[in-house]
């Protein structure tokens, strides 16, 4: 077998804040890899430090100490625009509140990450709009944020995560904040995405969500306290197989 | 990075998207910039005017003046009997270098009554040379002359202003009428050519008599309030006044130019005076003006602060997705350009506007230069630029995990 290749490398992250009396240590000591073409679910209760974890794993935080490698670069030793290019090209962000420009066309929304990394105008509308159309939303391309659901809305954040190629796709809480039903299409859109290929790390408390990865890492209080191969994985179409027994 | 047009749309887009807001902040620029334009250009045509006026009086003018006394004398009596005819005499008689010609002249006010008709003006006493000197046409008649002087004729030549006054129509013609003057009665023999654009200009306001006449027949002196003396080219104007000065001086005899008993000052000096007294009237106009302009650069910035607090969401989503900080920097500063540049030209607009009405209620000439306008485009941008960059600045430092947590 191939040796897969690490796109994180996670080596004794430790994130501690300090306030003028007190220390608060939200990552104590974490290590953990991943691999391209995996799909993990990091799972926690709130005040774990998966938020903090999630932070420095999308390079939008520093960790105090140990080292952070993703897709091959040191984290730690980026300039604040060096940060701004790795986010750019090898994240592909996903928000739990979408966190698309207002009063944007979702077309518009799509392409601006595309117009920071200077890819020329026709090819990120044509980008644009092939990854619209994979997440369904053909229909709704000069349609505002504000115009269309929270479910259409995370499609629109899917397909923005991933106009760049990116080395990783970054969800946190990709369906905190939209209907069930709608959830299940959002999961079923990255199930589908992994099957392509593509990595998924997603930060979630809700345990049905966490079933659809393919692995799961249990954090509390700042420590990883389970790593394993999810066995009992329900994908969105055995979800729909047992609703239909049911019915 | 985003292409230039893109970036200019995506601002008018933002910008747009809260008109009040952005139309009060451009406001601040639009008086400002509007009130530099239209203050330097009233500045500058009163300045063009004032100008006018004085070249009109004539160029190559060098007039003599009596003076006080600076060695002691009590500033008693209010006019100086320094200056007399045989000093313009002798002046004419000296046919110095630089001088062409000589007008002694008197004046005084004086009642002058033509029927019911009454009013107090400007009488002149003087010689044939004054007309030429002053540059005085006559538009009906004649000027005074040598013959009337010699003669002590009782002729007078009015000002447009006065027949106005006196026949309640300045087309009417009153030559060969008898107007009576201090109770001497006098027949008109010419009225001269209006030199007054709007504002009635001194000389249309005057009445002109023979110099002998007024000395001894109206006012009863010897001595003159004025020599004019006109310089052969303006070249010499420097010459005339030195040769004028010192000849009488020496007349006089006096030593000490400090202490002489007459002044001589050429229209030029007059001219240089007005200039710097309008110019220095203009830069007052243009300092209120310029600190309206900072007071608009300063809502400017507040507007951008209250956006970039407004905003941090989006910029840390932007910062998320990839924005460097030179790129929401600029978005930042081409907003705010954008804000003064529009408000630049819409106050241009405004200022050249108040500035026609200005020149058309006073009739005076409507001047508005070129480089007023571009010093004013160029301050609109860089005040966009300085006021723009504090909160620009601030926009490009938020770290994007405080800035997405910001709600």
């Amino acid at each position: 077998m191939a040796k897969l290749k690490p796109i994180i490398i996670a080596k004794n992250l430790s994130k501690i804040y300090k306030t003028d009396i007190i220390e608060t240590i939200a990552l104590n000591n974490v290590s953990f890899e991943i691999n391209e073409g995996e799909f993990v679910a990091i799972m926690g209760p709130s005040g774990s430090g998966k938020s903090t974890l999630m932070h420095i794993l999308g390079a939008l935080d520093k960790p105090t100490s140990g080292e952070y490698i993703l897709d091959g670069k040191n984290v730690e030793k980026l300039s604040d625009d060096e940060l701004s290019e790795i986010r750019n090209k090898k994240i592909g962000f996903i928000f739990q509140a979408f966190n698309l420009l207002p009063r944007t066309t979702t077309l518009q929304n799509v392409m601006l990450p595309m117009a920071y990394a200077g890819v020329p105008k026709e090819e990120r509308e044509k980008t644009a709009e092939r990854l619209l159309k994979m997440v369904g939303l053909s229909d709704r391309l000069h349609h505002t944020s504000n115009q269309i659901s929270g479910g259409q809305q995370q499609r629109v954040a899917i397909a923005r995560s991933l106009v760049l190629n990116p080395a990783m796709i970054l969800a946190d809480e990709p369906t905190g904040n939209i209907a069930s039903s709608q959830a299940d299409e959002v999961m079923s859109i990255f199930e589908k995405l992994n099957d392509q290929g593509h990595t998924i790390v997603m930060i979630t408390h809700e345990p049905d969500i966490a079933q659809h990865a393919k692995r799961i890492i249990f954090i509390r209080d700042g420590k990883i306290v389970q790593d394993s191969v999810n066995k009992n994985r329900h994908t969105a179409a055995s979800i729909k197989k047992e609703v239909d027994k049911h019915d | 990075m985003i292409e230039f047009w893109e970036l200019i749309k995506e601002s008018v887009r933002t910008l747009r998207l809260n008109k009040m807001r952005t139309g009060l902040a451009i406001l601040g620029i639009v008086i400002g910039i509007g009130s530099v334009i239209a203050l330097i250009s009233i500045g500058q045509s009163s300045q063009k005017s004032v100008t006018d006026r004085i070249t009109s009086l004539g160029t190559n003018l060098v007039t003599v003046s009596p003076s006080y006394q600076s060695s002691g004398m009590v500033r008693g009596s209010s006019v100086q009997k320094t200056l007399t005819l045989a000093d313009a005499q002798a002046l004419e008689n000296a046919s110095l270098s630089a001088v062409k010609s000589i007008s002694p002249e008197y004046s005084g006010r004086l009642q002058i009554i033509a029927g019911d008709n009454n009013t107090n003006t400007s009488v002149y006493g003087v010689k044939s040379t004054y007309s030429s000197i002053h540059n005085i046409q006559v538009s009906g008649g004649r000027f005074i002359n040598d013959s009337d002087y010699n003669s002590t004729a009782h002729v007078v030549v009015l000002g447009p202003s006065v027949v106005e006054d006196l026949y309640g129509s300045s087309s009417y013609n009153p030559i060969g009428e008898t107007i009576r003057i201090d109770g001497k009665n006098f027949t008109i023999i010419g009225v001269t050519v209006a030199k007054g654009t709007s504002s009635s200009s001194s000389a249309d306001e005057a009445v002109y008599v023979p110099l002998s006449t007024a000395q001894k027949q109206l006012f009863g002196v010897t001595y003159l309030t004025s020599i004019a003396v006109e310089a052969t080219s303006s070249e010499v104007i420097i010459q005339a006044q030195n040769q004028v000065g010192y000849f009488l001086l020496a007349r006089h005899k006096i030593s000490d130019p400090t202490s002489a008993d007459f002044r001589v000052r050429s229209s030029e000096e007059m001219l240089s005076t007005a200039t710097s007294v309008t110019s220095t009237f203009t830069s007052l106009l243009s300092g209120v003006a310029a600190i309206s302009l900072i007071v608009g650069g300063i809502g400017i910035m507040n507007i951008m602060l209250v956006t970039v607090t407004e905003r941090t969401r989006e910029i840390g989503l932007r910062k998320a997705l990839g924005a460097k900080k030179k790129t929401i920097v600029t978005q930042f500063l081409t907003e705010s350009i954008i804000l003064t540049f529009s408000g630049g030209i819409l106050g241009v607009i405004i200022g050249v506007v108040t500035a026609y009405g200005y020149a058309k209620i006073n009739s005076s000439t409507f001047t508005i230069s070129i480089s007023s306008v571009l010093l004013a485009f160029a301050v609109s941008v860089g005040i966009g630029v300085i006021f723009g960059w504090y909160p620009a600045k601030k926009a490009a430092s938020l770290q994007p995990i405080e800035a997405l947590r910001y709600e």
